[in-house]
Order: structure tokens, then C-alpha cells, then sequence
């Protein structure tokens, strides 16, 4: 392997001019276009960005649910699809999609099931991630038992079975309220810290871009681009003290002046 | 609970006292009718008399009821599995669905009645086939047209997941369409009990062996045993019931753990 490859293979997700255009009735809409991205493994990226942007088209280009009408993705060096098999992503959606007639520690070892991993084996797994995402007490109810912010856990202990290397989210915390939202969150650093996998986290929200991530990719609808990408520098110190921070909202300032720069926002905006 | 919510809703006793204050009365108008006015016809016995029957010949009417209840549950079983291998083949395969659709529609709008006689007459006085097929062909189309939709209704989230977690093609199916299709299955199967056992039970109107509990009732009502034929019905009705019933409970095991 030359030095160059062992670089790509390093790195979490590699996006080399990549798009993707949707054929419909009324003509092709390009969902995604030139996109150039990379993260580092155990980097937390958002995808920020209106609707019609692409960032959740790119996650799922990334996740290998959708092919890339072009340009080259490498995760870890791998091809997506490859990466798709070899299970080296987990994912969780902004609904739960918890299957709703397996208990709690069903729904988190089904991945594990999937991949014939043995019986005692998967028990110890998944003790392991309820405890993780603090689900222990509730292993054997159903999903229909559980409120909104668990079930997400659940996805999110889940989306952490096989121990990957990336977690792919998408908008996960977008339908709960504020107060679990922010519960979560805190919850979601601790745990990429504890994991040390690589994120990349589609959302809408602009503070909950910036207190998890490394970097927030802006994006940009009609054509689905990228238009700014931010660093965000601190590092793990993802705390309740940081919600109060004037660095913090100086960031979120940042954020929200790199979105509104867009100029198809601005007219929509004002 | 509020005045307004007292209003919309009966309470729990008038739910219980209701239907069996209708039975009551019905029960009531018939021995008025029957016993005490002596105004009914011939072929309207007492319920008394009915009850008695029941009791002195329960022997034989449980026998029949076996035959028939027998062959309504044969046919139930091939009728629902023959549904569950098409609709599986039809959801998996589009050629197949166009082959199948139109011969499901077909099946549907057959009265089965009308071609009673003649499946009897082909397989014979001395064997039960025609009418476990005709018990077979009338749960056919509930079962095969549930099950089809019922493999149609995974979820986009769910089959990103699957697709997500690299399971493959029968994993997918296993893990997934499955069990998504199971409250489809046996709300056809709830359907398809009542159908089979009555299609099983009027098929005896139209030849056969002489046996099962429609034999019984044609035959005891032609010659004027009105109690005795009743009886019968009663033991037609409990088959039904315990079809009804047992399929009843299936559904609900099944679905309670889904949101509708």
C-alpha cells in the first residue's frame, strides 16, 4: 500500500466532485454537486443547510443507500457498497425505525443477529450499549412503550452494535422536544467520545451543529452544495457550561452568518 | 372522567347489559310466539324443544359437526397456505402478480354456491374433496389478497435499515417483510375462518356423503323434524364461533405489539 492509499484509508469518508442528480417525471433535479469533503476517523462533522441542500442525499450516498451519479466516495478506503457490507458504519434516522415487534435489546442486537453473531455473545453486546446509552431498565418493553427520546437511544445503541469506526446520522434528534434534544446531545458527545468513531450528523439546527462538532459543513440548495466549511475548536469539551459560552455563541454567529450568505437564502429569508 | 365524555360513552355495564338484554327479549318473543300464543308455523319449533333435541341427540350432532368442522379446517389450512406461497410469489416477482391478479378476480367474484354442484358431482357421493376444495377456494382470495398487501407495507426506514445493516435479499424478507406482513396474514385468516367453515357447510346442500351437519339440516327439514334441524344450527353456529373466535385471539396476539 503506498503512503498515499494508506492516507485515503485513514481517513473516515473521502468525497472526491461527487453528485447526484434524480430522475423524475418532469426532468432531472440535481440533488448534489462537486462535492469535496473528507473526515478524519474520529472527527464529528454536521451537515448544516436548508431544505433541498443535499445533506441528507450525501449521508445516504456515504451509507451506500443511494449511488452517486458522480465523482468517487471512499470510506476508509474502501468503496461505499464495500463499506455498506463490510459494516464499518452504523446509522440512525430522524424517525427511530425501530422494528416494532422486537423488545428494546431486540432492536439493538439485530445487526448482530444479521451477522450470525452468536447467542451469549450478542447478550453481553448489547447489556454493554444499554447501559451506553443508559437504557438498561428497559430492555424487555417494546418500542410502542417507550417515549421518543428513548426509542432514539435505542436507534442510537443500535447504530453502535457493531462497533463502527463512522456513525452516520441523520437529523436524529429532529422530532423531540428542546429539553431531550439537549439531553441527547450531551449524551451523543459523551458517547463519540467514549467510541472515538467518526460522526458525520445531518441537522437543521445551527447550536446543535456547533456544540458537536469538529467542523460544520454549510450547504446550499438548487444545485445541493457545499458553500463553507467551519472549525469548531473545542475539542471534547462538549459541557452544559459551553451552552453559556461567548465563544460558543460567537460560533453559532458564525454558523448562521455562513448560511445566510447563500444567496438563494437570503432571498428566501428577507 | 367529564360530563361530556360520561355522555359520548356508555359506561361498561350498559356495553354488557346491552346486547344481552336484546338476546333476552328475542328469546322471550319466541316462546310468547312458540309456547304461550301457538301462532307459529310448523317449521318454527319451541326453543325448549330445540334444547331437547340438542341434549338427546348430542351424540350424533357432535359427530357431524366433527365432519364438517373437519373439512372447513382442511380447507381453511390449503386454501391460506396455496394464498400465502401466491401472494409471496406474486409480491416478489411482477410477471407473476399480472398472471395471478386476474385469476384472484376471477376467484373473487365466482359465487361459490354456483359451482358447488358441479365439484361435487366431479369428485364424487363417497368423497369429502369437493367440499374441502370448496371450503379451500373460498379462503383463498381474503388470505391471498391480505397477505400480498401485507408484504407491500415495509416501511422506507425500515428497508434503509436493513439495507444499511448489509443483511441480504432473505434476510430482508426474514427480519423484515415478514413479520411487517403478519397482521395482514391473520386478518385474512380471521376473515377466511368464517367463509370456509360456511362454504364448507353449505357445499352438503348439494350432494356429497351423506354426513356433516348441513346434510343433517336439509334432510331434518324436509321431514319435519324442525327441532331436531335447529339443534343442527346451533351446532353449525358453535363451529363458526370457535373459527371466529380462535382467529380472534390469533390477531390479537399478533397485533397487539404494533401500532395500527
Amino acid at each position: 500500500m503506498s503512503t498515499q492509499d494508506q492516507a485515503t484509508a485513514d481517513l473516515a469518508v473521502r468525497a472526491t466532485g461527487v453528485g447526484k442528480v434524480f430522475s423524475t417525471a418532469t426532468g432531472d433535479v440535481v440533488a448534489l454537486t462537486d462535492v469535496e469533503l473528507t473526515v478524519e476517523a474520529g472527527e464529528f462533522v454536521s451537515l448544516i443547510g436548508p431544505s433541498g441542500c443535499g445533506k441528507s442525499t450525501l449521508l445516504r450516498l456515504i451509507a451506500d443507500l443511494d449511488d452517486a451519479s458522480s465523482g468517487q466516495l471512499s470510506i476508509f478506503g474502501k468503496t461505499a457498497r464495500q463499506a455498506r457490507i463490510d459494516q464499518d458504519y452504523g446509522i440512525a434516522f430522524q424517525q427511530a425505525g425501530l422494528l416494532p415487534w422486537r423488545t428494546v435489546a431486540g432492536n439493538i442486537e439485530l445487526p448482530l443477529e444479521l451477522h450470525k453473531v452468536g447467542r451469549d455473545a450478542r447478550a453481553a453486546r448489547v447489556a454493554e450499549l444499554a447501559q451506553l446509552v443508559g437504557l438498561s431498565d428497559f430492555m424487555d418493553r417494546y418500542p410502542d412503550q417507550l417515549s421518543g427520546g428513548m426509542q432514539q437511544r435505542v436507534a442510537i445503541a443500535r447504530a453502535l452494535a457493531e462497533q463502527p469506526r463512522l456513525l452516520l446520522m441523520d437529523e436524529p434528534f429532529g422530532a423531540l422536544d428542546e429539553m431531550t434534544r439537549e439531553y441527547l446531545q450531551s449524551e451523543l458527545a459523551r458517547i463519540a467520545a467514549e467510541t472515538g468513531a467518526a460522526v458525520v450528523f445531518v441537522t437543521h439546527s445551527i447550536p446543535e451543529a456547533v456544540f458537536l462538532s469538529d467542523r460544520v459543513v454549510v450547504m446550499s440548495p438548487r444545485p445541493g452544495r457545499i458553500t463553507d466549511i467551519l472549525d469548531v475548536p473545542f475539542g471534547n469539551e462538549r459541557t452544559e457550561a459551553l451552552r453559556e459560552s461567548p465563544e460558543y455563541f460567537e460560533r453559532v454567529t458564525a454558523v448562521r452568518e455562513a448560511l445566510h450568505g447563500a444567496p438563494t437564502e437570503r432571498a428566501n429569508e428577507r | 372522567m367529564t360530563l361530556a365524555a360520561q355522555e359520548r360513552e356508555p359506561a361498561r355495564w350498559v356495553r354488557v347489559v346491552a346486547p344481552v338484554a336484546v338476546g333476552v327479549i328475542m328469546f322471550a318473543l319466541w316462546v310468547l310466539i312458540v309456547d304461550v300464543l301457538k301462532i307459529a308455523p310448523r317449521a318454527l319449533p319451541s326453543p325448549f324443544a330445540v334444547a331437547g333435541e340438542l341434549v338427546t341427540h348430542a351424540d350424533i350432532i357432535l359427530e357431524d359437526m366433527g365432519i364438517t368442522a373437519t373439512n372447513a379446517l382442511i380447507g381453511l389450512a390449503a386454501g391460506a397456505i396455496v394464498a400465502i406461497v401466491a401472494a409471496g410469489l406474486a409480491a416478489t416477482f411482477r410477471p407473476i402478480d399480472g398472471m395471478l391478479a386476474p385469476l384472484v378476480a376471477a376467484i373473487a367474484v365466482v359465487p361459490i354456491v354456483a359451482i358447488t354442484p358441479i365439484l361435487n358431482t366431479m369428485f364424487g357421493a363417497s368423497s369429502q374433496f369437493g367440499r374441502v376444495s370448496i371450503a379451500a377456494l373460498a379462503a383463498f382470495v381474503p388470505v391471498f389478497i391480505n397477505v400480498l398487501r401485507g408484504l407491500r407495507q415495509t416501511r422506507p426506514v425500515h428497508r434503509d435499515l436493513l439495507r444499511a445493516s448489509g443483511a441480504s435479499g432473505s434476510q430482508t424478507f426474514r427480519f423484515l417483510t415478514l413479520p411487517t406482513a403478519l397482521p395482514y396474514l391473520v386478518t385474512g385468516l380471521r376473515v377466511a375462518s368464517s367463509l370456509a367453515v360456511i362454504a364448507a357447510l353449505v357445499a352438503e346442500y348439494f350432494g356429497g356423503p351423506a354426513d356433516g351437519i348441513g346434510t343433517a339440516i336439509a334432510g331434518y327439514a324436509k321431514s319435519g323434524k324442525a327441532a331436531l334441524a335447529f339443534a343442527y344450527v346451533v351446532g353449525g353456529v358453535a363451529i363458526g364461533l370457535a373459527f371466529f373466535l380462535v382467529t380472534l385471539l390469533l390477531e390479537w396476539l399478533v397485533t397487539r405489539r404494533r401500532p395500527t
